[in-house]
């Protein structure tokens, strides 16, 4: 028969990634509950995701003039700090999310069955298009200042996609642990919270690797975070002829972007199916 | 003919772990025991590990368009095996072969979302219980109309009353068509009138599409009405798999049956032909060593069909004649007259207490079998009435 059931001890599905196709309404529909619920009984609703990335750009603007970090010529401030804020909200939102999406659904994951790795790809939905919306920000900005970006800026998407994968990749990995060890509920905002400091938001990259007081290994360490590759290259997409990418960085970025991602989708799938008896 | 779900061998371990009290384990005590097991032998670490099988190597076939009904005490592993039947969880060893579409029900309103409104909920939990978007679009209005709530579907459903809410969610559920349907005890819930509704809606899918239904629940007439098979979970393994009211029965054999603490129990039927006949009296004798209660003692009985429906009760303490302050007294006969009860087997249960006020000392339940005799039942009667029958109760000394 066609739609046969084998259930055994570690049986793998030989189907794994058209098990997650098929499954693809559900995907769909958790995502738009967890977009239906983010503003529900709030006042200003969807405005939110304007208010906190404005507010945070002009924070990180407002730090970057007090200490005066260099500005290319030429270039607005006020896009030197978005064109890094935008990935980095991205990243923080959706890791967190991702993190907890397994602890959060934990009733879904003990009373029915579906391919797991459904709930935390549609947490990202949320991010994704907060995202959105902040980039629609940006561009009014850009347009206020009369800002004309180059045909760099056709390449952004290949840039948000390195974003998602060193997204999925580490989030993945951490909501697998979420799960059984607790500890990474207090982990991630830390992560977070130490991330902001170790990428080049409210400074540029080119500071670091044209320092002549930085050790050549602590630069090193530096290009091991995959979201200075990732904040670069938006830099380099938005500001153009202003914003350089350091190559060698660049490419262990994306070295490392994919190693998480495998490593990611290993262990949750290592795991998985004893989600159900562990949370 | 090929049977539609084919277990075989089937068994399932979980590991307690009687040092860790929290839920989950935390990091910190992985690497702590860690750690010590690496200063400490190996086997130091293992004393507090105990292996559970909930379920132990099980056999069954199930047939295409059967109803079977899955019965046991708490703790037998009937949820255990659902949940891996919904392929919620692995099983340890053995395995099953399902040819067709699974629904699994472990509970009413799984993925409900209390902000969403009542029609989102609806798509919200059609979609995680299998269901395509146009499926739930042309089931939208029978679901809605089944659950009665036509008129809050855009409230929220943190707003609605519990009983809406479960009213909702069933019957979500109530309008899946997969091959095979998995119920765990969802009826509990719910108002009587709705779970009727429900079941019958259940009995119309399997009996008019031929789908196959597996039924946990411990409300035997629930069962009864439902299933036409059934497996009698006991300690992991199958008791009794056979049709209903065999499974049934012997369940209420052994499931139900009490120590009875040095109490003897016995009838004896009073009508010359040895049979409790309608208007005739039988003689239910209860009674200890002398001395094992104190003087003011009291003594309750009460009768059930195997369904569990309540036939009557006694109690001593109504009766005005009973005195049980007589020190030698060790037992008490109660004589009940047969109003024309249902004609099938009953089962009693026997409570005996230190004082009227106190709860009982000594609970001895499905203790005696008694078959009211079927002859001469007036047609008047009906038998989802409670009746108390004309009765006697006295204390005796033997």
């Amino acid at each position: 028969m066609s739609n046969r059931i084998v259930i055994e001890p570690g049986a793998k599905s030989k189907h794994y990634w058209i098990d997650i196709w098929n499954y693809r309404g559900l995907f769909y529909f958790l995502a738009w509950r967890d977009v239906l619920v983010r503003y529900k009984q709030t006042a200003i609703g969807i405005a939110w995701s304007v208010i906190k990335p404005l507010f945070t750009i002009l924070v990180m603007w407002f730090i970057g003039w007090l200490f005066k970090s260099q500005v290319p010529d030429g270039v607005p401030r006020v896009l030197l700090v978005s064109a890094a804020t935008l990935p980095w909200q991205f990243f923080s939102g959706a890791f967190t999310d991702i993190s907890n999406s397994l602890v959060g659904n934990s009733n879904l994951l003990s009373k029915v069955y579906f391919p797991r790795l459904i709930v935390p790809l549609s947490t990202m939905i949320v991010a994704l298009i907060d995202f959105l919306i902040s980039f629609a920000l940006l561009l009014i900005i850009m347009c206020l200042l009369h800002f004309m970006p180059d045909w760099r800026i056709l390449l952004l998407p290949l840039f948000l996609l390195l974003a998602i994968i060193i997204t999925i990749g580490t989030g993945l990995f951490i909501a697998a642990l979420n799960v059984k060890y607790r500890d990474f509920r207090i982990v991630v905002p830390f992560i977070v919270q130490l991330g902001l400091y170790a990428s080049p938001v409210a400074f540029s990259s080119d500071y670091i690797y044209t320092s002549t007081r930085i050790p050549e290994f602590l630069k090193f360490i530096y290009s091991l975070n995959p979201m200075v590759g990732v904040i670069d290259g938006f830099r380099w997409c938005i500001i153009g002829n202003g914003s350089t990418i350091y190559f060698p960085g660049f490419i262990l970025s994306v070295i490392i972007s994919f190693f998480f991602l495998i490593m990611g989708i290993w262990y949750f799938r290592k795991t998985e199916h004893s989600f159900a008896d562990v949370i | 003919m090929e049977p539609i779900i084919k277990v075989e061998n089937l068994s399932k371990k979980y590991v307690l772990r009687h040092q860790a009290k929290e839920q989950y384990v935390a990091l910190r005590d992985v690497i702590t025991n860690t750690a010590k097991s690496l200063v400490t032998s190996k086997t130091g670490g293992q004393a507090t590990r105990e292996e559970f099988w909930a379920l132990k190597d099980i056999s069954f076939e199930i047939n295409k368009g059967e109803r079977i009904g899955i019965i046991g005490r708490n703790g037998a592993g009937k949820s255990t095996l659902l949940k891996i039947f919904s392929r919620i969880t692995e099983p340890t060893e053995g395995r099953i072969t399902i040819d067709g579409r699974v629904s699994s029900l472990l509970e009413v309103g799984t993925g409900f979302h209390p902000e969403l409104t009542g029609r989102e909920n609806v798509f919200l939990n059609g979609s995680i219980l299998g269901m395509g978007k146009r499926e739930i679009e042309a089931k939208f209005d029978e679901i809605v109309a089944f659950a009665e709530v036509e008129k809050f579907l855009d409230t929220p459903v943190k707003r609605y009353s519990s009983g809406m809410y479960v009213r909702l969610a069933f019957a979500v559920a109530a309008h899946l068509e997969p091959d095979i349907l998995i119920v765990d005890e969802v009826l509990a819930v719910g108002d009587a009138a709705f779970q009727k509704k429900c079941l019958g809606k259940m009995e119309d899918v399997s009996k008019s599409s031929g789908r196959t239904i597996i039924f946990v629940s411990h409300n035997m007439s629930a069962i009864r009405s439902t299933c036409n098979k059934a497996i009698f979970l006991e300690k992991g393994k199958i008791e009794c798999h056979d049709d209903i009211d065999t499974v049934i029965s012997h369940y209420y054999n052994i499931a139900k049956a009490t120590p009875t603490n040095g109490v003897q129990i016995s009838s004896t039927p009073l009508a010359s032909s040895g049979e409790w006949e309608v208007n005739s009296d039988i003689e239910v004798e209860i009674k200890w060593d002398k001395y094992k209660y104190e003087p003011g003692w009291q003594c309750d009985i009460a009768c059930y069909t195997i369904d569990g429906v309540k036939i009557f009760a006694l109690e001593s303490h109504k009766f005005h004649e009973f005195r049980s302050d007589d020190k030698e007294c060790n037992g008490v006969k109660f004589i009940v007259r047969n109003v024309g009860f249902p004609n099938t087997e009953l089962r009693l249960d026997v409570g005996i207490k230190k004082s009227i006020n106190e709860s009982y000392c000594n609970l001895i339940e499905n203790c005696l079998r008694i078959f009211p005799s079927g002859n001469n039942l007036p047609a008047y009667l009906r038998h989802d009435v409670i009746t108390i029958p004309p009765a006697q109760c006295k204390a005796i000394t033997l």
